[in-house]
């Protein structure tokens, strides 16, 4: 894991996988299982988990110089610093002090509760608010990997809830089925709305940016013009938006009715675990990262590369329809609206680069962030500080660790010995 | 290397057209669909009636008389001519020749005026108001194109063109408000462009980090921090820090007196004729000074340009920031142009559809400004005709903008080929 590796085609993994045999001389010849911990152990030893560490502690502090800084008492002592200087501190570690634990209290474990089942109850909501955010951040970083660029995860995730609420809510289906048959509806409409940009690209070589954004937009208009009409609207009601899942469709509760956290979590799960089989463990994965390191290369290898497109976006869209169904199935069960996607179709791709495109790490990814949404809001609620202060923490933490230079030269920490940094550079040089 | 322009495929083609036959049918099919398409709509769903465009706004000195056309007959016209068009290219094709651009020019100014006529049947539709619009939202995406068509070709990718729109026009607000000056605010507008490209340039020029993975990070980044400052100090004290002075309109004498574009060119805020004068200069700079030609070649082939002797990252660093200014400059125009207060995340990705323009113009500022004014038209065009009422559901009326431009990209752009070096880092060996 060196600073040059988190690439567009998503790092590191594929990159070791593959360069290993060819390193093969120096390095005795291991089984994978032994390999894959013994990499663990130097990516730990080099220091890359104290790096994404440290960039969370960094970001966590300039979030709170921007709450102290915009804090109405911090600002009134900072108006007789000189007299009393301690005021000034005591306000400043009373702001960030009451914001930060009111993020954990809302993320994590509320300490105010007395009962331990109460207490635990935000760590539940955390995964549940990380559900959809893995199943969105797998979908963007399995496109990272085959070298595409999937920003149209809100439309994606909109015609996909849009196709498994309409089945959630006008079918009749005993319980289970129902939620099957919704979830494969959304999935599917996901995928083809994604599989659309692949097949434009593969065969008159669009621009996937271009198309994926253009097609939230479609996407963005065609619900809210369905949800206008009897097909996805309540009759009878002038607001846009659809009539109730029925309850057989319902991502049921895993942990009973207290808690939020439903069934969406599971599939997220054995999505996470699909991703990563089909992309360490499958020709076609293999296929995928070939194309992604380099399609020229992969062309000249006989891949098709056309074919790999389609079906990376068939993927991607399908996992970001996942997504969205889980937003129907799972969120808001009540009916939805246009805006149902809750921008986590964006979110998913600050997910996917703070996991560095791995399945794993996406699933980590997606963990922390549902944390900080949990606990923005009830930081939001409880401190007054805006929920947007999460937002600006999230970008920067994906900022540092996409830099550890810059991580190392705060902390002053030395750099590692330079292992695969300068051949892999000179390589791209060339 | 005096026009970059003429190297897109447009040239090679014609040399590999005259060997063996290799002929590209996607522009006859793309005319076709879309002659297909008037067909259906002109002729299946014809409205009767008479549509009345007006050609001069109630200010011009020279007042136009109102163009009264009869629906039906005006569209099966239309029609009949854009399948006469689509034919031809069909045959042109077959005899081996390129359809050339001024027919495809020409099939979407029919079919744009024949959607025209057909939507506003038994209305009036007012043309300078609708271009006058159209201008007024394309102006913040032509800016962001020109410092997306900056930054690519000089070999950063710039996708956080948003976060220099919506820094712009955050900054711009608040320090046009605090002075009362909105020069002054316009200058913050590109001082906090130029703050957010050296971001995007520090961190993918020194840092080496992925182009693409920054331009999203800062997008959201400074979504979230104008967004934050936004709550806790703007809206709190709105009157203070967030109502800034607007620019007033100037008249330029003469031309803007010209019949029907007059109005809507030259009687416009400073904003929008320093867009004029961005336009004409990244074009000229682009293609006929050395700025340009080292800019070109450090995208192009950076270890060339390095081997003649230009410095590789300083050239990206300051071109990447001038993009900065440029772009902030477009944020100004929300804020100081057209809304006046600042809004949460009011640039509504903008940013977003400038890329899209510079990606469908093929990295050509000229032609970025036009898909920029296409956008901008075509977002126009459905305000306007929910205010005539037309029969199509206003939401494909927003759609179709998207919808004609994923047509576009995939039948006539073809395959659009970036600056061979954007996106790569450049490191020296």
């Amino acid at each position: 894991m060196t600073d040059s590796q988190i690439s567009r085609s998503g790092p590191s993994v594929v990159e070791n996988h593959l360069a290993e045999p060819g390193q093969g001389p120096t390095l005795p010849v291991e089984p994978e299982e032994s390999g894959r911990w013994s990499a663990a152990l130097r990516e730990i030893v080099a220091g890359n988990i104290v790096l994404s560490v440290l960039s969370v502690v960094l970001a966590l502090v300039a979030g709170a110089v921007l709450i102290a800084a915009t804090n109405d008492d911090v600002q009134e002592s900072a108006g007789y610093f000189f007299a009393r200087p301690g005021d000034m501190v005591m306000a400043i570690l009373s702001s960030v002090g009451g914001a930060y634990s009111a993020l954990f209290q809302g993320a994590v474990y509320n300490f105010r509760r007395p009962d331990f089942f109460d207490a635990i109850r935000p760590l539940t909501d955390t995964l549940t608010y990380a559900t959809p955010l893995i199943a969105g951040g797998l979908g963007v970083a399995l496109a990272f990997r085959v070298g595409l660029f999937n920003i149209g995860g809100r439309g994606q995730m909109l015609v996909a809830a849009a196709a498994a609420g309409w089945i959630a809510f006008s079918w009749d289906l005993p319980f289970g089925v129902h939620m099957l048959v919704a979830l494969i509806a959304g999935v599917t409409a996901g995928a083809i709305w994604g599989g659309v940009v692949g097949l434009l690209k593969a065969r008159t070589g669009a621009h996937e940016v271009i198309v994926t954004i253009m097609l939230n937009y479609v996407a963005f208009y065609l619900i809210s013009y369905l949800l206008r009409t009897p097909v996805l609207g309540t009759p009878g009601s002038n607001n846009p938006k659809s009539p109730a899942s029925k309850e057989t469709a319902v991502f049921f509760e895993l942990l009973g009715s207290k808690y939020n956290l439903h069934f969406g979590f599971i599939i997220v799960i054995a999505a996470t675990v699909f991703v990563w089989w089909l992309l360490n463990r499958s020709s076609m994965g293999f296929r995928f990262r070939a194309v992604g390191e380099n399609p020229a290369a992969a062309r000249v290898a006989g891949i098709n590369v056309n074919r790999v497109y389609v079906a990376a976006m068939l993927f991607s869209g399908g996992l970001l329809g996942l997504a969205g169904v889980n937003q129907v199935l799972g969120t808001t069960t009540s009916g939805f609206g246009a805006g149902v996607d809750a921008g986590i179709g964006f979110d998913a791709i600050t997910v996917a680069l703070l996991g560095r495109s791995r399945p794993w790490g996406v699933f980590v990814a997606g963990i922390l962030f549902g944390a900080f949404k949990a606990g923005g809001f009830s930081m939001q609620a409880a401190e007054g500080v805006p929920i947007d202060i999460v937002v600006v923490v999230q970008s920067l933490i994906v900022l540092f660790i996409a830099a550890p230079p810059l991580v190392r030269a705060i902390f002053r920490i030395p750099a590692p010995l330079e292992r695969t940094a300068r051949p892999r550079k000179k390589a791209v040089a060339q | 290397m005096t026009d970059t322009a003429q190297r897109t495929p447009a040239a090679p083609h014609k040399d590999i057209n005259t060997g063996p036959v290799q002929r590209s049918w996607k522009a006859p099919i793309a005319l076709g669909v879309f002659a297909l398409l008037a067909v259906i709509l002109f002729m299946g769903f014809g409205r009767a009636g008479e549509s009345t465009l007006t050609l001069s706004a109630r200010a011009d000195s020279i007042q136009l008389v109102p163009l009264v056309l009869p629906t039906l007959a005006t569209c099966y016209i239309i029609a009949a001519v854009l399948v006469a068009i689509a034919v031809a290219a069909t045959l042109m094709v077959r005899r081996g020749t390129r359809v050339p651009l001024w027919l495809t020019t020409v099939f979407s100014i029919l079919l744009l005026l024949g959607f025209l006529v057909w939507a506003s049947a038994g209305a009036n539709l007012p043309i300078p108001g609708l271009l006058a619009g159209s201008l007024g939202l394309a102006v913040p995406l032509i800016f962001g194109a020109l410092g997306g068509v900056i930054s690519e070709r000089v070999g950063v990718v710039n996708i956080a063109i948003e976060g220099q729109l919506l820094a712009g026009a955050f900054s711009s607000a608040l320090v046009a408000s605090v002075t009362g000056s909105p020069i002054i605010g316009l200058v913050a507008a590109m001082v906090s462009g130029v703050l957010v490209s050296f971001v995007l340039a520090a961190f993918a020029i020194k840092y080496v980090v992925d182009q693409v993975i920054v331009g999203v990070v800062l997008n959201v980044l400074v979504s979230g921090l104008t967004g934050f400052l936004f709550s806790q100090l703007l809206s709190p004290n709105s009157d203070a820090l967030n109502s800034p002075p607007r620019f007033n309109e100037i008249a330029i004498p003469l031309l803007s007196e010209i019949p029907i574009i007059g109005h809507v060119f030259f009687r416009q805020t400073l904003i929008v004729y320093l867009m004029y004068l961005a336009v004409a200069c990244v074009y000229v700079g682009l293609f006929h000074t050395k700025w340009g030609l080292r800019l070109r070649a450090v995208g192009e082939h950076p270890q060339a340009a390095d081997t003649v002797g230009i410095n590789v990252g300083s050239t990206r660093f300051w071109n990447v920031s001038l993009a900065g200014a440029i772009a902030g400059l477009g944020g100004a125009f929300f804020t100081l142009g057209s809304v006046g207060a600042f809004g949460k995340d009011m640039t509504a990705g903008a940013g977003f559809i400038a890329l899209a323009a510079v990606i469908f113009g093929r990295w050509d500022p000229i032609r970025a400004t036009l898909a920029a004014l296409l956008f901008g038209f075509a977002s126009n065009l459905q305000g306007v005709l929910n205010i005539i009422g037309s029969p199509v559901p206003s939401e494909f009326m927003l759609m179709l903008p998207y919808l004609v431009t994923i047509f576009a990209v995939a039948g006539l752009v073809g395959k659009s080929r970036p600056p061979a070096a954007s996106g790569k880092p450049y490191i020296k060996s």
